[in-house]
């Protein structure tokens, strides 16, 4: 007779329970890779949280005539003050290591600091004044811990003597932990310290700017032609098979297209944001092409056709009528390839934009290097406290990445039709 | 009429670039390749088993010849790949099937804009991960059970490039497994299978030719990454098919030949043309392959 | 007369708020080949999947009233729609035979239901379906071709010899000729109709012909509601409902 229940044989006990153990399977799978990204974006967000602040040490700088020049300020010797006012403060510092060590809390761009600090309030010459100067990456990470005291000294980047000298120094407060702005807003630096991004991002910036103006109407241009025009013969069928296998071709080929034509045979200067763009537009060209062309074909046939009836031309009918409607997918399509663009390291490798970049690139011709690439430089340093630096960078990338990607997705929702 | 047959001269040529761009990458390899196999024999280069490009700054120093055995590169290459693919190919997949077969709307929603962020990362990030955090984690570990890793292990680096294509596969995978037509699935549980029976005995088996597909892109992809090997992989070319040592790919040499300092010219340089003429190859076999696998399976089903 | 095999009580059927089934009340009988005929969209499909409750692959849709299958609430939380799926089989309106081989597709219920284990049970099971579909002679010697590589009639012969192999008691059938042509039509007619004395059958047709030809009885289906059911004959001969004659007429539908 009929059984309907659970005991109904058919084994059901078994394979209900191999059904739950395969969607647990399924369920921890998504879980792994999920875990993994929040692992990786939080080890990373966690390390780069030290690079938020930073800290200065207040020194004692004599700016009196003798020393510094007031009609002629830019011409002192900073250097020196900085380090006599070091001296001044721990006068039974003697022998000249210890003197080197002294000299060393304070970051070898101090002198500098100490120069801009001058030029912008010229009121502090003529006496002693108290200037905050960065102080070095080795103090800062002490400071916060993140040297182990307990090892021997001759395991730690800073000395028994040293952490002497922190201590004193921490207890007349002439330490402080300041916003670290200068991340932002200052170009690569030997100093891990002093180190900024805004080269590289400039950099970035302005190979994005080639990047899209070139392959922004090239692909749209090739999708509007691929999907309006093309005839259908063996011609447009390679064109096609050709768009898809460039989509997957390695990046580091790019790259190596870039040295050998746009720097060996045409001449272009290494280095430079626009190879880097050029290079870039050649990579995200597939991206654009496939997103333009599904944009398109979201168009229904029915604009065109109407357009056609009342005796515009398909060129006229196409530009008048499809292109507006497809605009936002294709601007959408963009914006990805150009997320895309952003995160390439390998090909900008290859065209040497690995530079060290202090200043500000003024123009695209000009050596720069990019966000990745500097990520990938720091991440290659020794000093510990360039890993902190690299975190930080990566951070300010995703951030980017992210807005790209969010201005993408609400483009779509707020300019998307539907027919 | 002469405006229209301009602006569609402009498109065509638009669309010509696709072409050339692929034109460029064989020209500009191809030159470069021939000279270099005119300073190395090709056999040397296929079959030689040391990878040694040092070339000296001096003719008579020692050793000034280089050895050009790609070997040792593929080595790395494959196993490093090999690994990354053992970890992407059950998590993508399952994480494919549990999407298409079993989740509901809302959860889709979220899972898959989160595993498209990990599509989203620049390697650069994967590679400072596996180089910063996971390859002295992999190194400690295994240290303690008494093995002797490298510090810069193929394992790393392949595991956090696994875990980099995992979005790749359980998106094609999706996209495969949900153009297998619901009357197949009807027909299973209709007569009584359980849904994981259905997907194990029907869906899968069905989908089959376009997972595979889906896989060979993957590969393709693993086998073309620089950064993450370049950052957590090492410079040591051997032949090995331990998991623990250093490694090193045919990516990593390119960018090491051509950054810094280079003679134009010398063996050296040349012969990162000539891996790149090399991945440029085995990438495009295997993306065509993969290509016309998964256009067939759509087709199968239209 | 024989106690019905499946009975409806009162069975209300909505996707989200709409309802597809008003309020049925049906006795099938077993052994006897039973129609559902009406216009398209009048729900006779739905009430067919409620049956085996492939209703439930569908999030939307709710179902409420009494379904018994030999006296139990299919829709009861004891119920394990596994053991009902296997003895309440379905073919379907395409032949849909699974991308494997001829006699995979039929020995998939064996094996997935875990019948026999045995190799010579299972061949000789294998063998016993496609006979009693019709098809043996047809397929004998290319068992290990692929299912897909049957003509549109054959294939759906193999899906009801598939559907039989694991022997259940009832057999529903959504509009299995509908992708047929006219010869291979007669072919799985004749199969239905020999079916008869092991199984109950349920089709699912939009051809008053067919259920002329096949069915002992018929249930008429108008806008969800079940407007006439009784003897096939006395359907056609004599509807007692308006609509009924004004369908069998082909004044509506």
């Amino acid at each position: 007779m009929i059984d309907l229940t659970k005991k109904a044989g058919f084994g059901l006990a078994g394979r209900h329970r191999a059904e739950k153990r395969f969607k647990w399977v399924g369920r921890s799978a998504i879980a792994i890779s999920l875990m993994f990204l929040a692992l990786m974006v939080g080890s990373i967000t966690l390390t780069a949280s030290g690079t938020l602040r930073q800290t200065q040490i207040a020194v004692q700088v004599d700016l009196g005539a003798e020393n510094v020049d007031p009609t002629d300020p830019a011409s002192a010797s900073y250097g020196r003050l900085v380090k006599s006012g070091l001296r001044d403060m721990f006068p039974d510092v003697t022998s000249r290591r210890e003197k080197k060590a002294l000299y060393n809390l304070v970051s070898p761009e101090g002198s500098f600091e100490a120069a801009k600090l001058v030029a912008k309030d010229p009121d502090l010459l003529g006496s002693t004044q108290t200037l905050w100067l960065t102080a070095s990456d080795d103090l800062d990470l002490y400071l916060r811990g993140k040297i182990d005291i307990t090892l021997p000294q001759n395991q730690r980047q800073i000395s028994d003597k040293e952490v002497v000298w922190i201590n004193a120094l921490q207890a007349n407060n002439q330490l402080r932990r300041v916003a670290n702005w200068n991340f932002l807003t200052g170009g690569d630096s030997r100093e891990p310290e002093i180190a900024g991004i805004l080269s590289a991002l400039v950099g970035s910036l302005y190979s994005l700017a080639v990047c899209f103006a070139l392959s922004f109407p090239i692909g749209i241009g090739a999708a509007i032609y691929l999907e309006e025009f093309a005839p259908a013969n063996r011609l447009s069928d390679l064109i096609e098979v050709n768009i898809n296998n460039l989509a997957a071709v390695p990046s580091i080929v790019f790259g190596l297209l870039g040295l050998s034509i746009f720097l060996g045979y045409m001449g272009l200067p290494r280095s430079s944001p626009l190879v880097g763009g050029m290079v870039l537009a050649l990579m995200t060209l597939p991206t654009i092409i496939i997103a333009a062309r599904a944009a398109l074909r979201s168009v229904p046939p029915s604009f065109k056709e109407a357009a056609l009836a009342l005796g515009a031309s398909p060129v006229q009918a196409v530009f008048h009528h499809v292109f507006p409607v497809a605009m936002p997918g294709m601007l959408t399509g963009a914006i990805i390839g150009m997320a895309q663009a952003l995160g390439e390291t390998a090909p900008l490798l290859m065209i040497g934009m690995v530079a060290f970049i202090v200043d500000i690139p003024d123009s695209i011709l000009e050596p720069a290097t990019a966000l990745p690439v500097q990520i990938f430089l720091w991440a290659d340093s020794p000093e510990r406290a360039f890993t902190e630096k690299t975190a930080a960078a990566i951070i300010v990338l995703l951030i980017f990445l992210i807005s790209m990607n969010l201005i993408a997705i609400l483009l779509r929702r707020k300019l998307e039709t539907r027919f | 009429m002469w405006f229209d047959r301009i602006v569609i001269v402009l498109l065509a040529a638009a669309a010509g670039m696709a072409i050339l761009v692929t034109v460029g990458i064989v020209l500009s390899l191809i030159f470069e390749t021939i000279q270099f196999f005119g300073k190395v024999p090709l056999s040397n280069f296929l079959f030689g088993l040391e990878w040694s490009p040092q070339t000296a700054i001096r003719a008579d120093q020692v050793g000034s010849g280089g050895s050009f055995g790609i070997l040792p590169l593929i080595n790395g290459t494959l196993l490093i790949s090999a690994i990354a693919m053992i970890v992407a190919t059950p998590l993508g997949l399952t994480s494919a099937v549990y999407l298409s077969e079993y989740s509901s709307k809302s959860a889709r929603a979220w899972i898959k804009p989160g595993l498209e962020i990990l599509a989203g990362i620049p390697t650069v990030v994967y590679g400072f991960f596996a180089a910063l955090t996971l390859a002295p984690f992999i190194r400690m570990t295994g240290n303690q059970m008494g093995l002797e890793v490298a510090s810069e292990s193929a394992l790393a680096a392949g595991i956090v490039m696994g875990i980099m294509i995992v979005p790749l596969i359980s998106s094609l995978s999706d996209d495969v497994i949900n153009s297998v037509p619901q009357s197949l699935r009807d027909a299973s549980l209709g007569m009584g299978a359980t849904q994981s029976e259905t997907i194990r005995r029907v869906v899968l088996p069905a989908a089959l030719p376009g997972i595979s597909g889906s896989l060979l892109l993957a590969a393709s992809r693993a086998i073309g990454e620089t950064m993450i090997v370049l950052m957590a992989a090492g410079m040591a070319a051997k032949l090995t098919l331990n998991p623990l040592d250093a490694v090193t790919t045919i990516t990593v040499q390119i960018v090491a030949l051509l950054t810094g300092d280079q003679e134009f010219d010398s063996a050296k340089t040349l012969s990162a043309f000539a891996l790149g003429l090399f991945l440029f190859g085995i990438t495009l076999c295997i993306n065509v392959v993969a290509l016309h696998i998964v256009r067939k399976y759509q087709e199968q089903y239209d | 007369m024989t106690d019905p095999i499946i009975t409806a009580r009162g069975v209300d059927i909505f996707y989200d708020t709409k309802q597809a089934i008003h309020n049925i009340d049906l006795d099938i009988l077993p052994n006897k080949v039973t129609a559902f005929i009406g216009p398209s969209g009048c729900g006779k499909s739905t009430f067919l999947r409620a049956i085996n409750r492939m209703n439930d692959l569908i999030p939307s849709c709710r179902i409420s009233g009494d379904m018994k299958i030999a006296g139990q609430d299919i829709y009861a939380p004891a119920v394990d729609v596994v053991a009902l799926r296997a003895q309440v089989g379905m073919v379907f309106q395409k032949p849909n035979p699974f991308p494997k081989s001829i006699f995979e597709n039929v020995a998939y219920g064996l094996k997935i239901h875990k019948i026999t284990t045995s190799k010579t049970e299972m061949q000789d099971r294998v063998e016993w379906s496609l006979r009693s579909a019709g098809l043996w002679d047809e397929v004998a010697d290319r068992l290990d071709d692929p299912g897909n590589s049957l003509s549109g009639g054959q294939q759906q012969r193999l899906c009801i010899a598939r559907a039989i192999a694991i022997k259940p008691k009832v057999i529903l059938m959504d509009e299995p000729c509908s992708a047929l042509d006219p010869i291979a039509t007669a072919v799985v007619e004749e199969l239905i109709d020999n079916l008869r004395k092991d199984y109950t059958i349920v089709i699912v047709t939009h051809s008053m012909q067919q259920a002329a030809r096949v069915s002992q009885r018929t249930a008429f289906f108008h806008l969800g509601s079940l407007v006439e059911y009784g003897e096939t004959k006395s359907i056609f001969t004599n509807p007692t409902d308006e609509r009924t004659q004004n369908y069998i007429t082909g004044r509506i539908g």
